[in-house]
């Protein structure tokens, strides 16, 4: 195997650390909403079926708050994420 | 329903496709190096890399699939919209800058950056070799659904066209002429379907859709009995129609129109009867007949008979309070060895539609769970047990559409194409808006194509060309091309997925077979035709077979094989080659295995009835990741403890081989 490697990005770890925890917690966010979503379809279908508002139901209104909330949490992570050698001063 | 080529859609496919493999021959000299040819040199733009996503992750499926599934049973395909979304989120936060820091080709190189294991590489090429098949047989057989009614031309000839210029477009500049398709198949399929979600808006809803612009003028009757059997005379029950609730009458000419019983009402119906000796088939009574399109709202709230411009909330709001048309199907055998498929109208309230539990995919989960009733134990327990296997069936799918896209090898190939870290979490970014964004979008193209009279009963798959089709010819050509560059698209990206694991990890890394810059892009290029030319046989193969839920086998493999051994090694450092190797054949085979011996493959697959398959399942549900993803994880813990001093000395032995 003669390809030459690409070369290695910079990386600092204390950064990479805290990225991915932030990752975490946002993953385990979106994780509980969403599982609270199968588990309504699943097992709860008159409250899936109920019109909180608009006269729409919450099966439309989660769906549709599901695909938003993972924009928005994907924002909120991008905008906590900082460049690594901001932290690095490089 | 016969579906006409036009010479308008003929001339926009052909354009979109010359313009594709235009782009890839002037893209072609980038691709020489095995850099060049596997990771677009890591070059690709952020921006550029995440729409790119979309245009590999927005499959046929995901397109014609979900729309169509929408057409016909309502809310139960936008459940995949959600599920397919939801995905994104683990690949962001969990896989994504690790996945990028850590790999080079494909997700074998991080699965094994600690470990330079031969049996890692193996396995993993294995995984995405077989993940990749079962995701290109849907995308190849939806190739030929496609250019049956756009080009007139036969199954075989859409499948082979599209393998040949899927495999020209990868052999001429691997990952940079496929990052490029992608891009602008992942632009047009969000511009055109916004375009069209808004048409579906500014036109409303109507309680009399069929037009001539829509393919018929044709209304379906609900009549009086008394009404109809006037008419004609009306044909003795006799074998398969003994207690059916349809009501034939013979009308003058001897042509025999079929009704269905509801209440004292009859219902139209359309029929497709083939003689015993299969040498004859009538449609709709007529030697040259053809299935008239359907999909129609029979109700508005307030009894008004068209809405006139809705905003979106408007849109759904009228749908819930509407009742809707949709159609199912029934085949009857007489005595005498005919066989009659009828479509018959199914009048369903809008708030029932947009509920889980339509299709009989989701149909378990409507309804409370049955008490079990002291008087018949037995029965009501095996009501309950059915019921909540259901239930079990539908997390299931839901954890594997959640779990699986991370896991898909073809998507996780385009974390190499950016140059950094940074550039991965923003791409991922840009995929999840407009894959979101799409998805949203399916809600109103599936609710606009079951309620204007434009579907083909026999076909979902084909509910957003034919939507299209009702707001002109130049529309459905534009949205006809742009589903088949969908599939050329995908099918690109699981290509160079399936030669690099082939090449990269199997001919490079396990078989260690010396290759310079230039024979491993050669390798690369004869295993992309090899994969090509093996997607074209089964999509010719699976012709006729119901292929859409392969999609959600390949989500449940990719999750159990790919996904343990993925966050583990990310994550535990206990981890070892052994627990690796072993986590991704334990979910690679329980997870194939269980789809094998599920109802859905009995029933699919071996052509066995919904009730035979129902006995002759081996397993509880079809689904298997509930089961076997948490296998995968068990596996590689158990199997790393055993195995973490040998593994732990193997690293330090290799560290200190690599220190010289």
């Amino acid at each position: 195997m003669t390809t030459p490697e690409p070369k290695r990005e910079d990386e600092h770890p204390e950064l990479v650390e805290r990225n991915a925890r932030t990752g975490l917690w946002l993953f385990a966010i979106y994780c509980v909403i969403y599982g609270g979503f199968v588990g309504l379809s699943a097992f709860c279908p008159d409250i899936i079926g109920a019109k909180p508002f608009g006269g729409i139901n919450l099966a439309v209104i989660y769906g549709f708050a599901l695909i938003g909330l993972a924009l928005a949490l994907a924002l909120v992570y991008l905008a906590f994420c900082r460049r690594p050698h901001a932290k690095s001063g490089e | 329903m016969h579906q006409h080529a036009s010479v308008l859609a003929i001339a926009v496919f052909g354009f979109f496709v010359a313009v594709v493999l235009g782009m890839s021959f002037w893209l072609g000299r980038k691709g020489n190096s095995a850099q060049g040819f596997y990771a677009a040199h890591g070059q690709i733009p952020w921006f550029v890399n995440g729409v790119a996503f979309a245009g590999d992750y927005l499959s046929a499926a995901s397109f014609l699939g979900i729309c169509g599934m929408i057409a016909f049973f309502g809310y139960d395909g936008f459940l995949y919209s959600i599920g397919y979304l939801a995905g994104w989120i683990v690949a962001l936060f969990v896989i994504a800058e690790p996945l990028k820091r850590l790999g080079r080709f494909t997700f074998a190189d991080a699965l094994d950056s600690r470990f330079h294991s031969r049996g890692i590489k193996m396995t993993a090429a294995i995984s995405t070799l077989v993940v990749s098949i079962f995701y290109l047989i849907p995308q190849m057989v939806g190739a030929g659904v496609l250019v049956k009614p756009l080009l007139g031309l036969d199954h075989w000839v859409g499948v082979i066209t599209v393998g040949a210029v899927v495999t020209v477009i990868v052999v001429t500049a691997g990952m940079v002429s496929t990052t490029w398709v992608q891009f602008i198949k992942g632009s047009l399929l969000v511009l055109f379907c916004t375009l069209l979600t808004i048409a579906i808006l500014a036109r409303g809803l109507t309680v009399s859709p069929y037009t001539q612009e829509h393919g018929s003028q044709h209304p379906f009757a609900v009549k009086p009995a008394a009404e109809v059997t006037a008419a004609g005379a009306v044909v003795p029950e006799a074998g398969g129609w003994v207690n059916k609730p349809y009501v034939r009458v013979r009308a003058a000419n001897g042509s025999i129109a079929v009704w269905r019983k509801d209440g004292d009402q009859l219902s139209e119906t359309q029929t497709v009867i083939v003689s015993a000796d299969k040498k004859t088939t009538l449609t709709n009574g007529a030697a040259d007949g053809s299935l008239l399109p359907v999909g129609h709202i029979s109700a508005l709230a307030g009894g008004k008979s068209e809405t006139g411009p809705l905003s979106p909330v408007e849109f759904l709001q009228s749908i819930q309070d509407a009742t809707v048309v949709t159609w199912s199907k029934e085949v009857i055998a007489s005595p005498d060895g005919e066989i009659t498929t009828i479509y018959y109208q199914v009048p369903t309230p809008g708030a029932k539609l947009m509920m889980p539990g339509n299709s009989s995919t989701f149909k378990g989960i409507q309804g409370s769970l049955p008490a079990i009733d002291p008087a018949k134990p037995t029965e009501s327990a095996a009501a309950r047990w059915k019921a909540l296997m259901s239930r079990f069936d539908f997390l299931s799918l839901m954890i594997a559409l959640f779990c699986g896209t991370a896991s898909l090898p073809h998507i996780l190939i385009r974390y190499y194409t950016v140059k950094d870290q940074v550039s991965a979490r923003k791409s991922t970014v840009v995929g999840i808006a407009a894959i979101g964004f799409f998805y949203v979008l399916t809600l109103f193209l599936g609710l606009g194509a079951m309620t204007s009279g434009t579907l083909d009963p026999t076909d979902s798959n084909m509910s957003a060309p034919l939507l299209a089709r009702s707001f002109g010819d130049l529309p459905f050509a534009c949205i006809s091309a742009i589903a088949f560059t969908t599939v050329l698209g995908t099918v690109s990206g699981l290509i160079m997925a399936a030669s690099g694991a082939i090449v990269h990890d199997l001919m490079s890394n396990f078989m260690k077979i010396e290759m310079d810059d230039h024979a491993k892009v050669k390798a690369g290029k004869i295993a992309a035709i090899a994969v090509g030319i093996v997607a074209m046989v089964l999509g010719i193969l699976f012709a006729k077979l119901n292929v859409t839920f392969l999609v959600g086998w390949a989500f449940n493999i990719a999750a159990s094989a790919n996904l343990p051994a993925l966050i583990m090694v990310l994550f535990w450092r206990g981890t070892t080659k052994q627990g690796i190797t072993w986590a991704i054949l334990v979910g690679l085979l329980s997870s194939l295995g269980w789809v094998l011996v599920s109802k859905q493959a009995f029933q699919f697959v071996y052509g066995r009835t919904a009730a035979e398959a129902l006995d002759l399942a081996l397993v509880p549900f079809s689904q298997p990741a509930i089961i076997t993803i948490p296998l995968g994880f068990l596996t590689l813990v158990v199997v790393s403890l055993l195995t973490r001093r040998t593994g732990t000395a193997a690293v330090i032995a290799g560290q200190r081989a690599a220190a010289g």
